[in-house]
């Protein structure tokens, strides 16, 4: 790393504050910053990180330019959290299926809350959730979107990166198919049969699962376009159930708008 | 220094296991050698050391959606037709680096991206893939702007074709005169009969290679007639595909009308065919990034998070995204319908005032990996039928 010490001396007034928030999740989204260790340090020099409780025990405090928020609002704490939280971020950016669609925890949202919680904790009383999970676009208003469960780590420095230069993140909003196509994999739907979610899924993961003969699962919810009746009405014509067509549209991402219309839509046919 | 050499438009043949020598003699002379090989249940190119990892006995049965390799006893090692790969990936790369800039010492240093200097052979393309390939130079190098590294890469291929014997439902070359039978752009193109191969030599680098592989022979007069007639047979069959009853529960094999298409099409911009299709239509791009014709990109710069480093990058795009038809005051074609209309007018009515020539090649891969089978000879009958 070649520095220049001009450059060095202008950086603390300069640098942008992060702030790294959690909802409720699996924090894998966050551990995607730390996993970026190629870049850490090249991130650290280049912001600062003001808040990011699963990094570093100093906390200043906020404003901050930018907010990465991960998780989903399943409390009431939580959906007054995030307009504090709101309050306090110029950029807001969710990370992740539980911040940008709710989760896999949004599965709740067709079942009933309370019966899992009788069944699941020793002592239920003791539980104060709401009877849904929810995206924070739900919430509060947000500025970006980082897709994925979890997020892709190429994506982060690059939103990153994009905030520091002041740009516009390269984040396509096409299909999985298309990193599919570009990295030669041979399409599990077309050659194996196998019931995938890649041509209704945004891109963003490098098109993984197909590259292992596995479907996609849909982890970057709906792309910009999404034609799942005509997707899901030819897999069963292909002799797919509806059954495993619901489960499958209905994963980390069942609660965004297009996929919740689709599997909602298959169990009412 | 006299270089032996096999002459231009002479004919050979060897035994089938000799194949083995060309592979060689290819890898002898410097290439790196690409051909068809079964991964992931297709016919797929891959690099290729030996003629035992080449897809013998096997055949692909396509049709709208649907691909799967079989068994076939009586199948050669090329009985295969085309698969999802095609040169274009070779050539027009999927991700590019075409500029470089370094930040050192308050300077910028323009470091030209490297351009693979290994020679490439690819083993394999039949004669549909050589004219989209024709397609593809008339766009890289043939225009006011020549593509420099599409020409890099094009200088340094050599193309060892292959001549069908066999056509998928989804083929259709016969309609767009494109095949079954390759003339020309090879440099050696193959024919598999039952007891050997024949060799048709397409250029002089052609001739220079197989001059240096032992066992081949002057063919005789006969075993030249086996060779053209399989290519005849094949073209009558596929010429009498309207003809003949289909049978249940297979394929429809494919046949386009080009009869005044450009016409057909572009006077049917309204046609109701257009929003009927964009219900089937799941905008996932898969038709063009399979197209070996579709030449679609997008450039964008690269920063690293220093700003020291940047990188022009061209990746693959496609029609059916958004960010294709993004202009500053936002998406131009919004809806699935306008995707598909664009898609379909451009490659076989617009590219004719464009480039002179159809952009569709009868390959009919965007009809096998269209998730939902959606079929552009179908959707041009369907126009045809009730057109203004």
């Amino acid at each position: 790393m070649s520095k220049t010490s001009d450059h060095n001396s202008t950086e603390p007034a300069k640098k942008p504050t992060i702030a790294v928030f959690k909802f409720a999740s699996c924090d894998g989204c966050q551990l995607s910053l730390l996993d970026a260790e190629d870049e850490l340090l090249a991130i650290a020099h280049q912001v600062e990180i003001a808040y990011f409780l699963e990094a570093r025990t100093r906390t200043l405090a906020g404003p901050y330019d930018v907010g990465l928020v991960e998780g989903s609002i399943t409390t009431e704490h939580d959906a007054e959290r995030i307009r504090e939280i709101r309050r306090q971020c110029r950029f807001l950016v969710t990370i992740g299926a539980c911040a940008t669609s709710g989760g896999i925890q949004a599965l709740r949202n067709w079942a009933d809350v309370g019966e899992f919680i009788q069944q699941i904790y020793a002592t239920p009383q003791y539980i104060n959730t709401l009877a849904t999970s929810t995206a924070i676009a739900d919430h509060v208003p947000v500025d970006f979107e980082l897709r994925g469960c979890p997020i892709n780590k190429d994506q982060l420095v690059e939103l990153i990166t994009a905030l520091v230069i002041g740009r516009v993140p390269r984040v396509p909003n096409y299909s999985v198919c298309v990193e599919c196509k570009r990295r030669g994999t041979v399409c599990v739907a077309v050659a194996k049969g196998i019931s995938c979610l890649g041509p209704v899924t945004q891109a963003g993961c490098g098109a993984i699962c197909p590259a292992f003969n596995r479907e996609c699962f849909g982890c970057y919810g709906p792309q910009e376009l999404v034609n799942l009746k005509s997707l899901c009405a030819h897999y069963e014509e292909q002799g797919e159930s509806r059954d495993h067509l619901v489960r499958l549209v209905r994963n980390y991402n069942g609660y965004a708008a297009e996929f919740r219309a689709a599997s909602d839509a298959l169990e009412q046919q | 220094m006299s270089v032996s050499t096999t002459p231009v438009n002479s004919i050979v043949s060897f035994e089938k296991p000799r194949l083995q020598g060309l592979l060689d003699a290819l890898k002898q002379a410097g290439y790196r050698v690409v051909g068809p090989r079964v991964a992931d249940g297709a016919v797929v190119y891959d690099e290729l050391d030996s003629i035992e990892q080449l897809p013998l006995g096997m055949i692909d049965e396509q049709d709208g959606g649907k691909y799967r390799l079989e068994r076939d006893a009586a199948a050669g090692y090329f009985d295969h037709v085309v698969g999802p790969h095609s040169l274009k990936r070779y050539l027009f790369p999927p991700q590019e680096t075409l500029q470089q800039l370094r930040l050192k010492d308050g300077d910028w240093h323009v470091e030209p991206p490297r351009v693979a200097d290994t020679p490439l052979a690819v083993i394999g393309p039949r004669s549909c893939d050589l004219h989209a390939m024709a397609i593809q130079d008339r766009v890289f190098l043939e225009g006011p702007y020549v593509d420099p590294g599409y020409r890099a890469r094009r200088e340094r291929l050599f193309v060892v074709s292959v001549q069908c014997r066999r056509a998928a439902a989804t083929c259709f070359c016969h309609s767009m005169k494109t095949g079954p039978r390759a003339s020309r752009g090879f440099d050696l193109a193959l024919t598999e009969l039952d007891d050997c191969f024949v060799i048709e030599v397409g250029s002089e680098r052609g001739g220079e290679v197989l001059a240096s592989v032992a066992g081949w022979k002057t063919c005789s007069a006969a075993t030249v007639d086996r060779a053209t007639e399989q290519s005849v047979r094949l073209e009558r069959s596929m010429n009498q595909r309207g003809a003949a009853e289909n049978a249940p529960h297979a394929a429809k094999p494919r046949q386009l009308d080009t009869r005044d298409i450009r016409d057909l099409l572009l006077n049917n911009l309204d046609h109701p065919r257009w929003d009927e299709v964009a219900e089937r239509c799941l905008s996932c791009a898969n038709c063009t990034m399979v197209c070996p014709t579709c030449f679609c990109s997008s450039v964008s710069e690269v920063s690293d998070l220093t700003g020291e480093q940047v990188r022009r990058e061209r990746t693959w795009a496609s029609c059916f995204t958004a960010e294709h038809s993004f202009l500053s005051s936002g998406v131009v074609r919004n809806s699935t319908t306008a995707r598909y209309r664009q898609w379909l007018t451009h490659k076989l009515a617009t590219w004719i005032d464009q480039f002179d020539t159809s952009g569709c090649v009868g390959c009919g891969r965007c009809i096998t990996w269209c998730p939902v089978g959606i079929d552009l000879t179908e959707e041009v009958a369907a126009i045809r039928e009730t057109a203004k």
